[in-house]
């Protein structure tokens, strides 16, 4: 990443990977990474890097956890309907 | 019919005293509420202390609710906040996640250029990679984690995140793009090292 051009392009690759690039932007960034070797490293990882994360399973509380807000909130007798 | 619509239904039982509605609520809105402050205070204890102050300060003052952002867009807000006065209070130690705690550090320029987009993906699915993601995630500089989390982990708008955090919609999108840079960053060097053997 050590070229301007390439430190111009940064800014826009998460529109890019988004689908929310202009298509101006994205011949570029195409243009760019058929040149450019660790642009087009930057780009594939940053694109498997959000595949991944977004991948991740989602936490979930306990029934105990649950159970307590609900006394909090004074509606316990919902959890048994 | 929209989520929006189901909930403006919703506020009008919970308004006119109606349980079943905050029961409501609660089923809809709590596992996001429960995940937002989690990842905010990562700890347990204090995500359920902060998911309980939510709906009970959001029941007792719905009547401020004016409906100009989403329901689960003014629960997250209050999330947040929650979260923020909690961590104030609680930890002397700890990075501050809102505004004006961080420097603007700018852009972060990748560093490290392995390139790992062709890992097998069986790989991809290990329990260890997933942990590294988790612990990344969790050190994220807090602005950036505050966004990225809203954004990205439960799925708020731009426009919602922004309001919930109350800055510019390009802000959060401007914090995104860096918490994934971020986060490259570090995959990167995980799957660097594994290649030279050095991973510890």
């Amino acid at each position: 990443m050590a070229h301007q051009n390439c430190r111009d392009l940064l800014d826009g690759l998460s529109d890019y990977l988004d689908g929310e690039a202009s298509a101006e932007l994205c011949a570029e960034i195409r243009r760019h990474m058929a040149d450019c070797t660790k642009c087009r490293v930057v780009v594939d990882t940053l694109g498997k890097t959000v595949k991944l994360y977004r991948e991740l399973p989602k936490a979930e509380m306990t029934e105990e956890t649950r159970e307590r807000l609900y006394k909090v909130l004074d509606l316990s007798d919902f959890l048994r309907k | 019919m929209s989520e929006n619509k189901e909930d403006m239904l919703l506020l009008e039982r919970i308004r006119a005293g109606d349980r079943s509605g905050c029961d409501e609520c609660v089923r809809r809105h709590a596992p996001g509420i429960y995940r937002l402050a989690l990842r905010l205070t990562r700890n347990e204890a204090e995500a359920e202390d902060v998911m309980q102050e939510t709906f009970l300060s959001a029941f007792k003052g719905i009547d401020r609710f004016d409906g100009r952002a989403e329901l689960r867009t003014w629960l997250y807000r209050i999330a947040y906040n929650a979260a923020m006065m909690r961590l104030r209070r609680t930890r002397r130690d700890h990075v501050p996640l809102d505004e004006a705690s961080e420097p603007d550090d700018g852009t972060p320029v990748p560093q490290e250029l392995y390139d790992w987009s062709q890992v097998p993906e069986r790989e991809l699915e290990k329990t260890e990679l997933r942990a590294h993601m988790e612990k990344a995630i969790g050190d994220l500089p807090g602005r950036l984690r505050t966004v990225f989390v809203m954004r990205e982990l439960e799925d708020l708008s731009t426009e919602d995140t922004a309001q919930a955090l109350g800055i510019s919609a390009e802000a959060v999108k401007t914090r995104l793009h860096r918490a994934r840079l971020w986060l490259r960053e570090r995959l990167a060097g995980y799957f660097a090292s594994d290649s030279r053997g050095t991973r510890r």
